[in-house]
């Protein structure tokens, strides 16, 4: 460790020579952006659980590619997709209903090792799956995650206004013509899309803390919807690129990093929020009630 | 021209019929307080005038029109959910949210719908509260800028569901009164529905108590009456009147407000 100190400055500075540096900072950078967006209306749903949930389905899909020998992003993207769109129909049926979605997970992380251990020769990549390996990404998967993350972005400004409305006032935006079902098929899908890329960076394990962790400390930071949703992208992409340097410089894994990260980030904005509330409320409590 | 017209209707879900057989005309420009005990379908059939539930027989006219889903003469407040509680967002953009919401695109507003958000915040006087997080404002202020959104777009006619329920004596004083005010100011009819008819007394023209699959639409002393309750109860009440407030007994119980225990109760359950 003491060796590295005077060395570290001299380090980052090469930091962009490296071409998987160069892919790993584009892919995270393209994750985090659509992680914050689409991890604020997932906080604001109160949905967090789901996606959650949507990761560990994917990683059955991703091991369950493996075995039929296509990439793993793709088995991922095509059962979280399917996954998503399935909790969607599903709808109202599906609130509070922790416990079926928690079974749901489980078995699909037990498939994912079962697919796994007909194909040991890539054991190996369970690891890599379920916490992620953003210096594994060649620029090819730069590519393609920026395909899917341009798919997702266009599909939540498509939906984004009838969306914020049916997710604070589901009655009234029906009776204004929303189709609530509607509204949660298309977010899901989106949801499965930013999720099968977040798997990408940090695993489908630790997709809570790229898609959530951000989303939530900007909605604890700001109370106007444009602040947090640009809050939100900037925690996200600061802590996914910070979390890759520290993670250059220490050779620590990258997804720790990012992790911690998130949830100091978080912490902090807890910390923060409270702070000028408890004050006011002691000033003035007759104001308030 | 009648805000609502109903003919025949008939509403229920399921094997059960809620409301048979009813004829009504609720005014263009009258504030009608909608009473009943739980179940008797005052929540129902708000959701056949907005559109949401096809009724199983007759027909709903509403403003002059066919009844429809998504019109935009129609206002409507649901009742207050628990979510609410802890949201962060600031009441601006919880009732904001709510202008042209239905429409594909970005939650962008134009200088246009920006005025009506503020025209709306004004004539409920939430202006300054809508700054505050929605988490950070107290069961009164928060119906108010629950108001304040079924106002956008200028209905000609106003749903309102339960906005006194979980308020204090004083807090429903204060929301009969403003809707009261503002019916009068824009020359609406407004639809309230309540679990007790005391707060409304005073603000409300004519009354309309739902029980027993039927409904009875008049003045209060025509309405509120033993022969008339007993029917819609379907078990013997008494209709009591005591320094010009209204008390319905069956058997001893005070069954308003019975109701609206019960009711407060499963709310708090719930949340």
């Amino acid at each position: 460790m003491s060796s590295m100190t005077p060395t570290s400055t001299i380090t980052t500075s090469t930091m962009f020579t490296y071409e998987f540096m160069q892919n790993a900072f584009a892919a995270a950078g393209i994750v985090a952006a659509v992680s914050g967006l689409v991890g604020f209306f997932l906080v604001l749903r109160s949905q967090t659980f789901a996606g959650h949930a949507l990761s560990h389905v994917g990683f059955a899909g991703a091991t369950g590619a493996v075995l039929l020998g296509i990439s793993p992003l793709w088995g991922l993207v095509a059962l979280t997709l399917l996954a998503g769109i399935f909790m969607g129909l599903l709808g109202e049926r599906l609130h509070q209903r922790d416990v079926a979605i928690g079974i749901v997970l489980a078995m699909s992380l037990g498939l994912g090792l079962l697919f796994l251990h007909f194909f040991t020769a890539y054991a190996s990549q369970a690891t890599t799956l379920l916490f992620g390996n953003i210096l594994g990404v060649d620029a090819e998967t730069v590519w393609i995650l920026l395909l899917l993350a341009l798919a997702a972005v266009t599909a939540l400004a498509i939906i984004a206004r009838p969306l914020l409305f049916a997710s604070l006032q589901p009655e009234l935006a029906e009776a204004k013509g929303v189709s609530l079902r509607l509204m949660s098929v298309l977010f899901l899908a989106v949801v499965a899309l930013a999720v099968a890329q977040c798997a990408q960076i940090v695993g489908v394990l630790l997709v809570f803390a790229l898609m959530v962790g951000p989303a939530a400390a900007a909605q604890r930071l700001t109370t106007k919807f444009w602040h947090g949703i640009v809050l939100s992208v900037a925690l996200a992409l600061g802590e996914a690129w910070l979390g890759l340097m520290l993670a250059y410089v220490t050779d620590w894994p990258t997804s720790f990093w990012i992790t911690s990260l998130s949830g100091c980030v978080y912490l902090a904005a807890v910390v923060a929020a409270s702070l000028p509330t408890a004050a006011r409320e002691a000033a003035s409590p007759a104001l308030l009630n | 021209m009648s805000a609502v017209e109903l003919t025949g209707v008939s509403l229920g879900f399921g094997a059960r019929t809620v409301l048979a057989n009813i004829d009504l005309a609720i005014r263009d420009s009258e504030f009608v307080g909608v009473l009943g005990p739980n179940g008797s379908g005052k929540t129902t059939l708000m959701r056949a005038i907005l559109g949401l539930l096809t009724p199983r027989s007759g027909t709903i006219r509403v403003l002059g029109q066919e009844v429809a889903r998504g019109n935009s003469a129609v206002g409507y407040m649901p009742q207050t959910r628990s979510a609410l509680d802890s949201l962060r967002l600031s009441g601006w953009d919880f009732v904001a949210s709510g202008a042209n919401g239905h429409r594909w695109g970005l939650p962008l507003l134009h200088s246009q719908a920006r005025r009506e958000v503020h025209w709306a915040l004004d004539m409920v006087h939430a202006s300054d509260l809508a700054r505050r997080p929605l988490a950070e404002t107290s069961g009164g202020e928060r119906q108010r800028l629950l108001l304040a959104q079924a106002l956008l777009g200028r209905p000609k006619l106003l749903l309102l569901d339960e906005p006194l329920i979980s308020l204090d004596p004083h807090h429903q004083r204060t929301v009969v009164e403003l809707t009261r005010t503002l019916q009068q100011q824009l020359g609406i009819a407004v639809l309230f529905t309540a679990h007790e008819i005391n707060p409304l007394l005073g603000a409300l023209d004519r009354v309309l108590y739902l029980g027993s699959g039927q409904a009875a639409l008049g003045a209060v002393e025509e309405v509120i009456t033993g022969p008339v309750l007993s029917r819609l109860y379907g078990s013997e009440i008494d209709v009591v009147r005591v320094n010009g407030r209204i008390f319905v007994m069956s058997g001893g119980y005070d069954v308003e407000h019975d109701a609206h225990q019960h009711d407060h109760n499963e709310h708090h359950v719930h949340v």
